[in-house]
């Protein structure tokens, strides 16, 4: 455990080093704060709700945690530091799991900084708190799931783009294959609503906690961390 | 401390390491020499625990490398070929991450990083980012990494590559200097870096070990003659002729304007040599005994498959250089 932590806090400090995390949240929170913003004015103020900041937001976590984690590994192949790391006395499974803390603590962070739009409702009005925070659950899952995935495709490759599109790619397709849903016959509609990373998101925002939705999250989570461990463990014997 | 043992190692279906064994003592310094894509970084790689071997075992430390693999990386500084920087941070933060991943705790680390950057001479450089520094620097921070932790095992892949000359040298004093304490296997392609520093010598090419020997030994095993540099003013071909009737030569070129005479180690000719020309009514400009460089034996350990020459000499280097004499079998 003393590894995870050592390799979370060298992988949180490094974005704090690095450009990435400060233009990512800088235009997630311009883009959020601008459609929180239009929204409420767009209702004339009567509706209280962060919805403006939520369904954007939700699609550009995918975005961002997909740039965010892009590097993770690839990086660290292309600087060949991948070899220090792999030749100490650390687990595959340390390496894993601190890399993706130390992003989920960026994530985090990202996260946080956008608790002044409720912050301003209930400063201003009276906002209902619940779907707030359930919101707040719901973006910490999909962003940790986001994670997981650009983990796991930072992991294929040595090129960063390639990670990126690579995570990209899978997000997208477990985001939109919800709207497949209506287009397949019954039995495959709810499998496609199983998996759909999107399905699953909008409990959250009516203030609804579904234990099935949190254990969907967990599982992509685990699923690809999972992955991304094998796929180490791949490359020592390739 | 180092043990290989038939390892074998694929790259999906292109052969890499083919079946080599050797070992390294405790203590010794060992170089592993071949041309580039002989298979020596695949091999250190495997001893890091960094790949899985297809076939075969290693042991680093008493540690066989594929089943306890994280404690056998414990004992192992590594500096792989291409010198694993984050660019991002100082000489200083890096080191410390790099002892704190290797278990050293926070007050070890700090203490070794003062004698390791002593050591290396980055006194200067510590809370310089690493982004910042010369290929040469870089080197440095490589090599304090890997000693950083103190291993038994040291592995050092191409420790003198892309550096200039100066610094080569001072890179190659410290691995003696780290040899006393620690055993190392390094890999050079450059043969003098391995006979300056090394106690013994595994060859390898194309997967395959050569030669093994200790570095002084190597020459005279491989050829079991010395040679002897002539150079005698007269008729090339009656003193080529002379020659080779004397007792214990076995064999004699000429290459421009040398005589080249072989005999077995354990036999000085030169006397000999010296009377026969005397008395061929010849002068003998200089004579001298040549040991055969790490370039010759290298040639010859690589280039055998294409010559059949029992006397082990490298037909094809002969025929560039004159052509005329090499005929005269004794």
């Amino acid at each position: 455990m003393k590894n995870v932590g050592l390799i979370a806090s060298k992988e949180f400090r490094s974005h704090l080093t690095s450009p990435t995390a400060y233009i990512v949240t800088f235009v997630f929170l311009l883009l959020t704060g601008t459609f929180f913003s239009t929204y409420l004015t767009g209702t004339g103020y009567t509706d209280t709700s962060i919805r403006g900041f939520l369904d954007p937001g939700n699609l550009l976590l995918l975005l961002f945690a997909a740039i965010l984690t892009m590097r993770l590994l690839a990086e660290e192949k292309k600087l060949g530091t991948w070899e220090l790391l792999l030749t100490a006395p650390v687990r595959d499974t340390e390496i894993v799991l601190g890399k993706y803390l130390g992003s989920l603590g960026v994530l985090l962070v990202m996260l946080a900084l956008t608790l002044y739009y409720p912050l301003l409702l209930i400063w201003f009005g009276d906002p209902d708190i619940g779907p707030i925070v359930t919101s707040y659950l719901g973006l910490i899952l999909l962003g940790s799931s986001a994670l997981a995935i650009g983990l796991f495709a930072s992991s294929v490759t040595s090129n960063q783009i390639v990670a990126a599109v690579v995570a990209g790619g899978i997000l997208f397709a477990l985001w939109f294959v919800g709207l497949a849903i209506g287009l397949v016959p019954e039995t495959v509609g709810d499998l496609l609503a199983y998996i759909s990373l999107m399905g699953h998101f909008a409990d959250f925002t009516r203030g609804i906690i579904d234990t099935r939705a949190i254990i969907y999250y967990l599982s992509i989570t685990a699923m690809f961390l999972f992955l991304t461990v094998r796929s180490i463990e791949t490359g020592r014997w390739s | 401390m180092i043990r290989v043992q038939n390892l074998t190692k694929y790259y999906g279906e292109r052969l890499a390491v083919d079946d080599i064994s050797f070992n390294v003592e405790k203590g010794e310094i060992v170089g592993l020499l071949g041309p580039n894509g002989a298979g020596k970084t695949t091999t250190m790689r495997i001893l890091t625990g960094f790949l899985m071997p297809t076939r075969g075992d290693v042991w680093v430390a008493g540690h066989n490398m594929a089943q306890n693999s994280l404690e056998g990386r414990r004992h192992i500084g590594y500096l792989p070929e291409a010198i694993p920087l984050y660019t991002d941070v100082t000489v200083r933060s890096y080191l410390e991450f790099a002892g704190r991943i290797r278990g050293m705790d926070r007050d070890q680390v700090r203490t070794r990083i003062d004698d390791v950057v002593d050591l290396c001479h980055l006194e200067e450089y510590i809370d310089v980012l690493i982004g910042k520094l010369s290929r040469g620097f870089r080197q440095r921070v490589g090599v304090a990494q890997a000693i950083l932790h103190q291993p038994e095992v040291m592995i050092l892949d191409e420790p003198t590559l892309g550096i200039d000359p100066i610094q080569v040298a001072q890179t190659r004093q410290l691995i003696k200097d780290l040899g006393r304490e620690h055993t190392i296997l390094l890999s050079s392609h450059i043969l003098p870096e391995v006979s300056m520093t090394c106690d013994r010598v595994v060859i390898i090419h194309e997967g395959q070990i050569v030669a093994e020997d200790r570095i002084e030994n190597l020459s005279s095993i491989i050829t079991g003659s010395r040679s002897i540099r002539l150079q005698v003013q007269g008729p090339a071909d009656k003193v080529t002729a002379r020659l080779q009737r004397i007792d214990g030569v076995r064999q004699v070129r000429y290459e421009e304007p040398d005589h080249i005479v072989e005999c077995p180690p354990d036999q000085d000719v030169r006397p000999k040599i010296m009377d026969a020309i005397v008395r061929g009514g010849w002068i003998l400009l200089e004579m001298e005994a040549v040991e055969m460089s790490l370039e010759d034996i290298f040639l010859e350990l690589t280039t055998e498959e294409y010559d059949e020459d029992e006397e082990g000499l490298s037909e094809d280097e002969e025929g560039l250089s004159t052509g005329d004499s090499e005929e005269d079998e004794e």
